[in-house]
């Protein structure tokens, strides 16, 4: 059979035609599993839509809770959500890219930096109860941030901090090493190089950690079960204290744990409000990760190789 | 004729990354304002010679250098603002590298970090650098075109456009010439003989006639060892190592 065919220079040999069916087997394989991604979050959104449908409107979204959280709106969670993720990006993000660029750009491979890297692995996989529980220890107690927005975003800032500085690194490491011998050997130190060239270049890179880690922040009770958060608080219906409720020693609402209680700990709420209050959590994250998106799609158009 | 004073000395300079020795027991004297070449097949410690004159051998872990190299007289290693060493050193790798820039800002990229900022200033000086390394021409209407769009041939001439754009008194070049056409090759080559007034040029190249066209001395490497430096006449015509004569005849291995 491997014999070509004479007649037929291009016809089809053995080797060729179980390669041909492999390639098959393969492409089908990976366009199943796809589908098998896909299909789940287009079914939990439907679910979850279709449920909370009776429930979503414009007052649900800007108005407050009423009676027990059985009536109303669920603002006050909503945007205290928002500003949890807000404060502790603001803190975790620039820690997390400076740290980043030591690791990659300035530290030697030494035992020091290896232990670093290490920690940083280990960091990633302590569980967020566990966060939770040092962020009441840490900020809580022995800060003295008491109770309050501060302590929560900084638990959450150091629960998030391991994927930010993992990415940057990551995203770092992506710029070739030959733009920076360049720079080097025309007189740049090492931070005008990273600042006229890796930076740019990467920036697109390390905001795709950030992004990945508002999810987590909007999403995590455990972390901000003991540092923060709270049942109820009555907060302004209108007007600048309503779209700014909490300062950041006030302890705030926040739709992770407000799901957690009006779906485990409370009586007589409207089903449709726990997955109305789900699929807006899910819209919060989607619409702040479009807006980070957005942003990097415009960095990345400006990407130059 | 009086000989030029020495602008690079190395006396008894040995580098090694970890137990790997890449140069050992180098000694030798480079006049100013001429060309040295070195030339010696892969592995003998060519480019290990240009990255320890302007210290970026620093960036690579493990490699050590035993010895002094003394640019003007002075102990490099002594310098402590080493940016203010690799400023008066121009340096051309054979890899074309078009940082992620414009053309314009590519070559505006040195001048820029040394403080000028003047438009004028930067223009004149970009366009000479561009003549100088035979890219002008092509690139003259599109200057803001990405360095990294460019052809590697371009690139490799914008590398050598950089490398002049500081104004440096040393250039080195490695095996520039390898992603470029032999015609414009010759007419980099005669820049390089003009730009020998006022700078000293050192060529690393596998093409053993370039460097004879081109070098006032020559020295052959070998197995990370200095076999012979001499005028390039010399070492061309009447070397004093069997081994040289065999690598210069093309009788090499």
């Amino acid at each position: 059979m491997s014999k070509p065919d004479t007649n037929n220079p291009f016809a089809i040999t053995v080797n060729e035609v179980r390669g041909r069916n492999v390639e098959r087997l393969v492409r089908f394989i990976t366009l199943g599993m796809t589908w098998a991604l896909i299909l789940p979050v287009f079914f939990i959104l439907g679910f979850l839509l279709i449920k909370a449908w009776p429930a979503l409107s414009v007052g649900f979204i800007f108005d407050n809770p009423e009676k027990n959280m059985t009536a109303g709106g669920i603002w006050g969670p909503l945007i205290g959500t928002f500003m949890l993720i807000i404060v502790s990006l603001l803190i975790a993000a620039p820690i997390g890219i400076l740290a980043g660029v030591y690791l990659n750009e300035f530290a030697r491979d030494n035992w020091f930096t290896r232990f670093i890297n290490l920690a940083v692995v280990n960091l990633a996989g302590v569980p967020s109860i566990v966060h939770g529980l040092f962020g009441l220890g840490a900020f809580v107690y022995f800060f003295q941030m008491q109770r309050s927005l501060l302590a929560a975003s900084c638990t959450v800032a150091v629960m998030t901090l391991p994927v930010i500085i993992t990415s940057t690194k990551e995203a770092l490491a992506s710029v070739p090493q030959p733009f920076r011998v360049a720079c080097w050997n025309m007189g740049a130190s090492k931070w005008q190089t990273i600042r006229t060239i890796v930076l740019p270049n990467s920036i697109s890179g390390i905001l795709t950690g950030v992004i990945l880690q508002v999810a987590r922040a909007a999403g995590e009770t455990a972390p901000i079960l003991f540092t923060g958060a709270m049942i109820s608080s009555r907060i302004a219906d209108s007007g600048w204290a309503a779209m700014v409720p909490y300062g950041l020693e006030d302890r705030f609402m926040a739709l992770s744990y407000h799901l957690y209680i009006i779906s485990t700990q409370w009586q007589n709420v409207p089903e449709s409000f726990k997955f109305g209050t789900a699929i807006v959590m899910i819209g919060l994250v989607i619409a702040v990760n479009s807006f980070s998106i957005g942003f990097r799609i415009y960095l990345r158009s400006r990407k130059k190789w | 004729m009086t000989t030029p004073p020495p602008h690079i000395e190395f006396q008894d300079v040995t580098i090694s990354y970890g137990k790997e020795i890449a140069l050992r027991d180098i000694s030798l004297t480079i006049p100013e304002q001429t060309i040295f070449s070195i030339i010696g097949p892969a592995n003998a410690g060519k480019t290990t010679f240009l990255k320890s004159i302007n210290r970026t051998l620093e960036f690579e872990p493990n490699a050590k250098t035993k010895g002094t190299i003394l640019v003007h007289g002075t102990d490099i290693s002594r310098i402590k603002n080493v940016y203010s060493l690799r400023r008066r050193i121009g340096m051309v790798f054979p890899l074309p590298v078009g940082l992620p820039l414009s053309v314009y800002e590519n070559v505006a990229y040195a001048p820029r970090r040394a403080g000028i900022h003047d438009r004028q200033e930067l223009d004149e000086l970009i366009e000479r650098c561009l003549k100088q390394s035979m890219l002008w021409d092509e690139v003259k209407d599109r200057l803001n075109l990405l360095g990294t769009k460019l052809s590697g041939g371009q690139q490799q001439r914008l590398t050598i456009a950089r490398a002049l754009s500081h104004k440096p008194e040393i250039l080195c070049l490695d095996e520039f010439s390898i992603a470029i056409d032999p015609v414009t090759t010759m007419k980099i080559e005669d820049v390089l003989l003009e730009l020998k007034k006022e700078m000293t040029i050192i060529l690393v190249t596998n093409l053993v006639q370039q460097a004879r066209r081109l070098a006032d001395h020559t020295a052959f490497f070998n197995k990370s060892k200095m076999i012979e430096v001499g005028p390039t006449e010399k070492i061309f015509s009447n070397p004093e190592q069997q081994l040289t004569h065999d690598y210069v005849t093309g009788d090499f291995g």
